[in-house]
């Protein structure tokens, strides 16, 4: 029964629905309250980049190539057995492939906007929002009841806090958990099937840290430098940034971005209209994508300081324009606000550059001696 | 007496420097098939000079792209930490590094001698000293006339466009076929490095002094290029090519220090 395949085959058979989304901006609670298994989907391992060439240039960043890779070849099981798959308009690359994806799968689109700092942003993300739902709900033929979306809200908010404290474990010097483990763990969360399953995971590995916080034990030694990772979705297939930074000695004691803490650092708000409340947590994400994107900076300077973060490295996948510029405006931030050192790494999902990669990440910890 | 060596194993060639707090001696050897028994070879043949085996040595850093593969050497650290030591002992002072070797280009900016930021080319050997030699090979020049390269007056550079090794090549033989010398186009072509690595430079905000280091150091055509698109004087030290080995040497010293003092 462990395989996905005959996971998703079973649950199917009992009548389930199963929404597939791309980014943390498409609202899970929907999905929740639509009684949908949601997931994320495959979108990070290097094999399905020849596949998604075919249809796709090859400038295109590898994230995208390896989406499209894996969805048109059927290699993603998730995908495969999704009766809907949510995409959003983060970037002209996704917009467009989902365009090509419709071809042949059900795709909806939620369209975001540029900016999220004005009060007529959130008025045309909220009703984004309840066409998601009304999509859903005539897709999946099921009715989503304000009750239902108050429970989802609180199952996922429950989850979210829950990270936040395993989180916050990582702040111990020595560290409890390496970020390669942390990662894994946050990847692993994309895929669950019961999330009161998860929840009870959840909790054993917040005591065992706990006890390894209080016993002083780690998974680096005291004083191992504190690196912060942000930047684009470094998930379990291209994790070579973060393994690379491990290799060297230094602990990943903070994933930032979207295959790490990002979605989990705010909470939906239990006390107003569910769909408003839902919409305006999504819009919050300091993505990229959003021009301009202050959030982000404020967030990982209070991170900085919260983690007692050594140095700060910004990983970009070539061909992703949002985050590679916005690399340089983060860079001068860290350094006018936090005096951080702070690494850009521009790279993809190939090995190729592994041992350039190694050197630099080297020279930037040597730089903190 | 307390000897240490800094060992610079880069892809093209290899650098030792051995340091007894006073004196400094430098070689050099071509990295050959096997770096790691290259590097071992020469550093048993300078020390032997000293009356002294690789044993004998009080620590061994070493540095570069091989350092990794050096079971002699207790330390590895990065070219990158090693050039801007070595860079700040030949030209003290100096703020930033333009480091360019076989197979990659760096510049480094230091502050009181200690490397603030850094940028590095990345998958693309283009601006390195290999392109370097791709180019001079295709045009027939061998590497020390490549080096000296100068216009003659009223002869103008040809415009080089492509920076992809590849490319290059082919666009200097279309540019051949067509009439132009050799010299105008090499000419172009180090403006086309020089504009790449400048331009990858300009990441870090150079400042004066600036000093040349790394094996391309010793293309007197090339730094020309370099200092007219960076608008700065370049200072090339007569060891610049030593630079990473010295560094890792002068690292090496001061280790060498605590474990005296540990024994």
């Amino acid at each position: 029964m462990s395989d996905p395949v005959t996971m998703l085959k079973a649950a199917k058979a009992e009548g389930k629905k199963v929404v597939g989304f791309y980014c943390v901006y498409a609202p899970q609670e929907l999905v929740l309250a639509a009684d949908a298994l949601g997931f994320a989907l495959c979108a990070t391992k290097e094999e399905p980049i020849a596949d998604g060439e075919k249809a796709l240039p090859r400038n295109f960043c590898p994230l995208i190539k390896s989406s499209y890779g894996f969805a048109a070849t059927d290699k993603c099981p998730y995908f495969l057995y999704s009766d809907l798959i949510v995409g959003e308009t983060t970037c002209d690359g996704k917009k467009k492939m989902f365009e090509l994806m419709k071809d042949f799968k059900d795709v909806h689109v939620m369209k975001l906007p540029q900016s999220n700092l004005q009060e007529n942003d959130h008025q045309y993300w909220l009703s984004e929002v309840k066409l998601l739902k009304e999509v859903l709900e005539e897709k999946l033929g099921v009715s989503i009841t304000e009750e239902k979306m108050r429970n989802a809200i609180r199952v996922l908010n429950e989850e979210r806090k829950m990270m936040q404290e395993l989180s916050s474990l990582m702040q111990a010097d020595p560290v409890p958990m390496s970020g390669m483990d942390m990662l894994k763990l946050m990847w692993g969360r994309n895929f669950v099937f019961d999330r009161s399953d998860f929840a009870q995971q959840l909790n054993g590995i917040i005591a065992d840290l706990k006890e390894s916080v209080a016993a002083g034990e780690g998974a680096f030694p005291k004083g191992a430098k504190r690196i912060l990772v942000t930047g684009v979705p470094t998930g379990v297939g291209a994790e070579k940034v973060l393994k690379i930074i491990e290799e060297c000695g230094a602990a990943v004691v903070y994933i930032e971005n979207c295959s790490g803490m990002k979605q989990f650092v705010t909470l939906v708000d239990e006390n107003r209209p569910p769909l408003e409340a839902i919409a305006d947590k999504y819009l919050g994400i300091p993505c990229s994508c959003m021009s301009p994107n202050p959030k982000r900076m404020e967030m990982i300077s209070n991170l900085v300081n919260e983690y007692k973060i050594d140095g700060v490295v910004d990983v970009i996948w070539q061909g992703c324009h949002t985050y590679n510029v916005e690399s340089r405006i983060l860079g001068k931030h860290l350094k006018e606000e936090n005096a951080t050192p702070f690494l850009a790494v521009e790279t993809d999902y190939s090995q190729s550059d592994v041992e350039q990669i190694r050197t630099r990440v080297q020279a930037f910890l040597e730089m903190m001696d | 007496m307390r000897v240490v060596a800094g060992v610079d194993v880069g892809s093209t060639t290899i650098k030792v420097t051995v340091y007894d707090g006073r004196a400094m001696e430098h070689r050099m050897v071509l990295a050959g098939w096997n770096p790691r028994e290259e590097a071992k070879a020469l550093l048993t043949k300078v020390v032997k000079e000293w009356q002294i085996a690789i044993d004998d040595l009080a620590a061994i850093v070493g540095t570069g792209y091989g350092r990794a593969n050096l079971p002699f050497a207790a330390r590895p650290l990065t070219e990158i930490t090693c050039h801007a030591r070595g860079a700040e002992y030949l030209s003290p002072g100096v703020r930033t590094v333009i480091d360019i070797g076989g197979q990659d280009a760096k510049a480094i900016r230091l502050a009181a001698g200690r490397v603030e930021e850094f940028v590095m080319n990345d998958k693309c050997a283009a601006g390195t000293g290999r392109f370097v030699q791709v180019m001079a090979n295709a045009l027939g020049f061998d590497v020390a006339s490549v080096a000296q390269l100068a216009l003659k007056p009223g002869e103008e550079a040809c415009s080089i466009s492509a920076m992809c090794t590849v490319f290059a090549e082919s666009e200097a033989v279309g540019l051949l076929h067509r009439g132009h010398s050799p010299r105008a186009i090499m000419a172009g072509i180090y403006a086309a490095i020089a504009s790449r690595v400048i331009g990858m430079a300009d990441k870090i905000a150079p400042c004066g002094p600036v000093v040349f280091t790394g094996g391309v150091a010793r293309n007197e055509a090339l730094g020309r290029a370099l200092s007219e698109r960076l608008g700065l004087e370049l200072v090339v030290p007569s060891k610049a090519l030593y630079a990473g080995s010295i560094g890792a040497a002068l690292y090496a010293w001061e280790q060498g220090e605590t474990k005296e003092a540990n024994d």
